[in-house]
């Protein structure tokens, strides 16, 4: 794979993300000396978990992008995988779910995966939704078992469609090809990435700091009209101003990081919708301060397949 | 060596992570009871423990089960030091009970199962009488209720691929045979101990 090298651009990217790092760091310092109260000291604990998973999660992903292609694909592998098991731990399903849950951790997972790494578009865009769609009730049927048929198979299904299909979108970005753009798409998974996540981080600071009126307070309680606008707009100038990295132009840039964001806010909500409904606050523990692998990735899944198809279908 | 190997990947497979609520892990003589849907379940459970209580906590097993074939003697004699007894025919010279109270000594814990096999409904059968009799001998010894979640999706029984799910054990508050307690009653207690522990 050929797709990532080092250029002065990637450069200037890797190394904003670490200053950005380092003065949360220091902020997150300052605070802790700041803060009082109980609740205070708490919110403050939690966020200096969270910067440093952050640099943990920076540090996996700039690995895994060193190694070229293949890393990529791997890590995302891996983060399917743990958040699968995430989602599939929280919805139940039934002793004859099990064998149609063993193709879908250890088959069809590692095939669809397999495909994103060859570059197959004509079958990694349908794997899922087309044959693993069909696969998964007839799996099931063959056992016998017909107690909440359908409830059982949505919900593989859909596991299955959030946690893998949509975060393999990701590394899928590195199987297009851009006109003038070319051993350069490393750059535009990165872009993808910071602007996802950075418009998380962005929508919980405002809404910490001016955080009044919630959206959607039976869903998510700290979900905030000042977060969402304030995060929405700030990471869609961010994206803007990174148009350097990416074949877009600055006008389209912001376009772009917009989709990804509103995309990202839908995902985080319907995630957390699925979670109270099982009344949980996190899906898992893995990633301190941050809850599970699905609770950092849920605005991911949501705008990985919608930027791919956009950046396919207007500039390959 | 071994050991810890095949804890990390217990560990690794069934994502099990142990909340220790009623008490904390101490090398103290204890028996720690749990219910029973997995083949997994001592594993875990033993996995779950630090290093230096591993070391001293001994599975109790059927075992009809683990003597058969050599992958299963070698596991159950050499890594979990399992405690294996006669569950079909018990006699006065093949007792469960002297076993398990031989096994305990001075030094060791057990873990055994009181439902005396793997449940597939997911609802506990009714206790055996041998956690009261072992209470009723080792008043000494803390009983700590154990309650196993999940591992029965990872690897029902008659299953023998295990799916990966998030798996969990909790440790509850250690009990005691009370004074003139009788058989059911403290069977019962136990039991509605376990149960206790489902968040």
């Amino acid at each position: 794979m050929t797709n990532l090298k080092l250029d002065k651009q990637t450069i200037w990217l890797v190394g904003g993300v670490l200053a950005l790092l380092a003065v949360s760091s220091l902020i997150g310092w300052a605070l802790s000396l700041r803060a009082t109260g109980d609740k205070g000291k708490a919110t403050v604990q939690n966020l200096n978990a969270r910067i440093r998973a952050w640099w943990m999660m920076v540090a996996v992903f700039g690995l895994a992008m060193a190694t070229g292609g293949i890393g990529s694909v791997v890590l995302f592998a891996l983060t399917s995988f743990f958040a699968l098991r995430e989602f599939i731990t929280l919805t139940p399903t039934r002793a004859g779910d099990h064998r149609t849950l063993f193709w879908v951790f250890f088959v069809i997972l590692p095939l669809q995966y397999y495909l994103i790494a060859i570059k197959w578009y004509g079958l990694f865009s349908i794997l899922i939704p087309v044959y693993a769609f069909l696969f998964i009730p007839i799996r099931s049927a063959v056992t016998g078992d017909c107690g909440n048929f359908l409830e059982r198979t949505a919900k593989i299904q859909w596991g299955l469609m959030v946690c893998v299909y949509c975060v393999s979108y990701v590394p899928a970005l590195l199987s297009l090809n851009i006109a003038g753009y070319e051993g350069q798409n490393g750059k535009l998974m990165f872009y993808f990435v910071l602007i996802a996540e950075i418009s998380d981080v962005l929508q919980y600071v405002w809404g910490k700091t001016l955080g009044r009126h919630k959206i959607a307070p039976t869903v998510s309680p700290n979900k905030t009209w000042e977060g969402f606008v304030g995060g929405i707009a700030t990471a869609t100038l961010i994206g803007a101003g990174l148009w350097w990295a990416t074949p877009f132009t600055p006008l389209q840039s912001a376009g772009m990081s917009l989709i990804i964001t509103l995309m990202g806010f839908g995902g985080g909500l319907v995630m957390s919708a699925i979670k109270r409904d099982r009344g949980v606050k996190d899906y898992g523990n893995m990633i301190e301060g941050h809850g599970g692998v699905m609770d950092r990735i849920d605005s991911l899944c949501f705008a990985a397949p919608v930027f791919f198809h956009f950046t396919r279908y207007y500039f390959t | 060596m071994m050991k810890a190997l095949l804890a990390a990947i217990a560990k690794l497979i069934t994502g099990a992570s142990a909340r220790w609520v009623g008490c904390a892990p101490d090398v103290r003589q204890r028996v720690y009871f749990a219910n029973h849907t997995s083949n997994l379940d001592a594993l875990v459970i033993w996995a779950s423990l630090p290093p230096p209580m591993r070391d001293l906590t001994r599975p109790v097993a059927a075992r009809d089960y683990w003597i058969k074939g050599a992958l299963r003697r070698y596991l159950a004699n050499h890594i979990f030091n399992a405690v294996l007894i006669e569950r079909k025919k018990p006699t006065a010279h093949d007792n469960p009970l002297a076993d398990m109270l031989a096994a305990l000594g001075d030094r060791h814990s057990l873990i055994i199962f009181p439902e005396g096999g793997r449940q597939t409904s997911s609802e506990m059968a009714p206790f055996k009488g041998g956690l009261f009799h072992l209470a009723k001998d080792r008043t000494d010894v803390e009983f700590v209720p154990v309650l196993i979640e999940n591992l029965n999706r990872i690897l029902p029984k008659g299953e023998f691929l295990p799916v990966p799910l998030l798996g969990g054990v909790s440790f509850g508050t250690p009990m005691r045979l009370e004074s003139g307690e009788g058989k059911d009653s403290f069977l019962t207690r136990a039991q509605a101990a376990v149960k206790a522990l489902q968040k």
